[in-house]
Order: C-alpha cells, then structure tokens, then sequence
C-alpha cells in the first residue's frame, strides 16, 4: 500500500499555564504498519528537522502494559479501538487524507504539564492511600501457603490488569476515577492478603479520589469501553459494596 | 472512618442514594399509574380511589412526607453530580465521542440532569393543579367526595396540558432507559453476564410506563372519558 498523508491537529501548550491552542501539521509518507506514536515520532521528526518544537506525549513500553500513552484521539481516549492501547494502535485503522485530532486527556487532577503530557500523580496518592498490603520484608513465602480459589485469582487478575494510564478519567464526562480506584481497591480486597486492610483501604481511597478532584460516577460507563485492558464497571460495584461494608 | 452521615456524603454515598431514592421513586411512580388506571374502570373507581387515599389521614401525611424528602434528595444530588462536571474538567474537549461497545452513553443517559430538572418543575406544576386544585364534590354510594375525576378530565381538555403532560411523561421514559439499569449498577446488584438483560428490561419498563402515562391526557383530549364522567366536554 502507498504512503498516507495525514491532517494532523494536535493540542500545543507550552505549560500549565499556557491556556493552549490546536496547531495543524498535514504529514505525508505514513505507512500503515506504522503504530501511532510511530506515526507521532516521524512528525516530531520532520518538526525538530525544520527547527521547531517536537510534540511532547508519554509513552514508555509501547506494547500496551506500562499505560504511559494515553492521549485523547478524536475524541476518544486511546483511540477508535476496544481493548487497545495508543502505542497499540496501527496507522492501518487510518486513510490516507484523514483529519486526526489529538489532545491530552482533561480534568481538573490531570493538569496539563506540555502539550499531550498531564501530571497524572494523582492516581499515585489514591495508590498510596491504600492500594497496598503491608508485609514483613524478607524472603518470599511459599507460594501455595494461602489457598486462592481459581475463580478468586481470576477475578483478582482481571482487577490488576489496570495499567492506570488513566484513559476512564479522560473517557468519562464528570472525570471520574472510579473505574482506576474500583480496579485497584477489588484487586487487593479479593485475595486473602488484601483482608487485614480491607476496610481501611476502602476508605482511604475512596476519600482519596475525591480529594484529588475527579468527579462522580454517572455509571455512563464510557469508562469499560475505553479501557486498554477491558476492566468491567463491577469493578466500580465492588468498591461502593466494600466501602458502604465498611463504614457500617 | 467517616460516620455514616459523612459516609453517605462521599463519592460512593452519593452514589448509594441517588439508586435508591430512584428505585423508590420508580415504585412510586408504579403504584401512581396504576392509580390513575382507575379512570379505565369503574366510573366511580377514580374518586374512590383518591377518596380512600384521603381516609388514610396520617398514614397518607406520612407516605407525603416521605416522597417529599425522597425526590429532594433525589433531584438535588442529581444536580450537584451534574455541576460537579464542570469544576472536574474545566476545559472541555473539541471534539468527543463515545466508544460504543459496553458504554451506555446515549441520549437518556447524557440528560439525566434536564430531563430530572422538567420533571422536577413538572412535579410542583403538578401538585398545584390537582392535589392543591380546585375539585368539586360527588357523593359516591351516600359520600360526600372530592371529584378529582372531573377535575383532571377538565383539565385535560386543554391542549397545553394534554400536550405538555405527553412530552413530559416521554421524558420520564428517557430518565428511567438509563436510570433503571444505572440504579442497579449504583446499588451493585450487577453482574457482567446479567447487564445487558437488567439493561433491556429497564428499558422495556420505562417505555411501558411512560406510554401508560400519556395515553391517559391524550385519551381525554381527543375524546374519551366524557361520557363516563356525565361531563359536557368541549
Ligand atoms: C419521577 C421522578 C423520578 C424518578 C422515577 C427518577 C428515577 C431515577 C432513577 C431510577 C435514577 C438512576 C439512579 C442511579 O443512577 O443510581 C435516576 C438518576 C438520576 N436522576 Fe432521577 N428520577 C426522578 C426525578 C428526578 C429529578 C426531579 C431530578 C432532578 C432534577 C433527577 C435527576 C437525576 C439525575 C441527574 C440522575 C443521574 C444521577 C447520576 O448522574 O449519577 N431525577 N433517577
Ligand atoms: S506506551 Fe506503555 S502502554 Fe502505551
């Protein structure tokens, strides 16, 4: 297949102060099988080349388990497709002329450090608040002392998929992250280890999430369908069962 | 730990009690339909009916009481989840749109908050037209009732009411697409097998009960209902 030209409108700020603007750049030689930060990489290429600023975006593993990329792609957080990362993503879902329009995700507890990059610290602290389970250092234990049912581990390995890149923030229309918190609070509140901290993890990131400023679950549930890993809105069920279990 | 007050103040709490004052405003709503069936039946069936609600006295002070404080709390998360939106992303995207798949945004879901704002100022209309209106008396088998009967079929000879009753009730259909398998979800009585079917039969529900309402004003508007309640209409 020949090369593509692509019509590029990315979102250009130069820090959290700047209040930003869309910048149009029309790319040509795209080749399908290019990924779409491939695609960001030759563009940032051809502006360093002509002496001007190369886009910043995160990305780190670029096969879809570290969740650094996370941009808004026409609307939609990582892209057009189910259950597939940015970095994931193939310039072969594209045709050659098409318009792509690319901001940062926006909310109030992502600000927005340059252009396509956020401060996305605050799903650290809703982690720190709780998403742990304290355990004496030193040599691994046997693995097969605690007894896990296969159905338990599943669920908890579904739950711990989440790669926290943050897209359910970006996807949902109050910036809730309750998908993000409700995936790391069932993971841990699954298994036999996360039950010493149960009820105190609950809360504690619950509170968390709120005091970092995102807003409240609607249950629009945009958030499972932009997820990279498919993570199930039961996630955001089991949290308000844990939390209402313990406060009463 | 939070104190259950505070608990039921937090994102989670929240979300708890918007599920269940709209479950219990859903059967609410339920019981009232089948009220207002009564018009079908019986000529007398309507006065009687509301007569009977009238004897309960404190019980029905009580039932008031109770869905005044529900649909308060209910409507005013409602609305503070809504203008929580904007201080949660003060900049919004230029261009936005669904993924599809298991997202449930859709036209019902997205104007929760207006179609729950007409309903609202519907509600205060509402009261003030029929259950602070003014009704004459019927004496039903030697007592002496309010005619409420008379009353609404009055009231819906006006094409204004007729017409505006109709759209409303159309909106109260859209609240409860989304609002009955979104209050599953909040309660967490879900499951990923079962969340297209909770999803579908929500939907189903609200359809027939909006269509249940409506029918009635558009029945009396174009007609029926005259001869039953010995009124000269038109
Ligand atoms: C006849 C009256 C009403 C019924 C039967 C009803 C029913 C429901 C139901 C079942 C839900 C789903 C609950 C959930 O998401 O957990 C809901 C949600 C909602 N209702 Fe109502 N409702 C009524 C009136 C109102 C009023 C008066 C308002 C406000 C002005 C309102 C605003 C909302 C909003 C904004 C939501 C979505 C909440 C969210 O974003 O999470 N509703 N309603
Ligand atoms: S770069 Fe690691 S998930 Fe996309």
């Amino acid at each position: 297949m020949s090369d593509m030209t692509i019509n590029l409108k990315i979102w250009r700020q130069k820090n959290s102060t700047d209040s930003g603007r869309f910048e149009d750049y029309l790319l040509p030689g795209v080749n399908e099988h290019m990924s779409f930060l491939e695609m960001l990489d030759v563009l940032n290429e051809k502006l360093m080349k002509e002496g001007g600023d190369p886009v910043e975006f995160d990305h780190d593993c670029r096969e879809g388990i570290c969740g650094s990329c996370n941009m808004v792609i026409n609307g939609r957080a990582h892209g057009p497709k189910h259950q597939t990362a940015a970095c994931q993503l193939h310039m072969r879902n594209y045709n050659d002329g098409d318009t792509i329009v690319i901001e940062p995700p926006r909310a109030a507890a992502f600000p927005v450090i340059k252009d396509l990059v956020v401060d996305r610290s605050a799903l650290d602290r809703i982690i720190e608040a709780g998403g742990y389970i304290s355990v004496k250092t030193g040599a691994a234990p046997e693995a097969n002392l605690i007894p896990v049912p296969q159905e338990v581990s599943n669920q908890a390995f579904d739950y711990a998929t989440c790669i926290g890149c943050g897209a359910c923030v970006a996807a949902c229309p109050n910036s809730s992250a309750s998908l993000f918190t409700g995936a790391k609070l069932s993971h841990l509140n699954s298994l036999p280890q996360g039950q010493p901290e149960r009820d105190k993890r609950s809360i504690a990131m619950v509170n968390q999430m709120e005091k970092e400023g995102f807003g409240d679950c609607s249950n629009y549930a945009e958030c499972e369908a932009v997820c990279p890993v498919g993570i199930s809105i039961s996630a955001i069920a089991q949290m308000r069962r844990d939390y209402m279990k313990a406060v009463f | 730990m939070p104190s259950i007050i505070e608990a039921f103040q937090s994102q989670v709490g929240r979300k708890i009690l918007t599920g269940l004052t709209g479950f219990l405003l859903l059967f609410f709503v339920i019981f009232h339909l089948a009220g207002n069936l009564a018009i079908f039946g019986d000529p007398d069936a309507m006065n009687s009916y509301s007569h009977f609600l009238h004897q309960l006295g404190p019980l029905l002070w009580i039932a008031r009481i109770g869905l005044i404080i529900i649909f308060v709390v209910h409507a005013w998360i409602g609305i503070s989840i809504w203008l929580g939106k904007r201080k949660a992303r003060p900049k919004d995207y230029n261009v936005y749109s669904s993924k599809g798949g298991p997202s449930k945004q859709s036209l019902s879901s997205r104007s929760m908050a207006f179609t729950g704002f007409v309903l609202l100022v519907f509600v205060v209309i509402h009261i003030n037209t029929f259950a602070l209106g003014d009704a004459g008396t019927v004496v039903v088998d030697g007592e002496q009732m309010t005619d409420i009967k008379t009353l609404v079929i009055n009231t819906f000879q006006n094409p204004i009411y007729a017409f505006g009753y109709t759209f409303v009730m159309i909106l109260l259909g859209a609240h409860l697409g989304h609002g009955i398998w979104s209050a599953f979800t909040s309660l967490t009585l879900r499951s990923p097998k079962a969340s297209a079917t909770i999803y579908t039969i929500g939907a189903v529900v609200a359809v027939l009960l909006a269509a249940g309402f409506l029918f009635i004003p558009l029945y009396i508007y174009f007609g029926g209902g005259c001869e039953a309640a010995l009124i000269n209409c038109n």
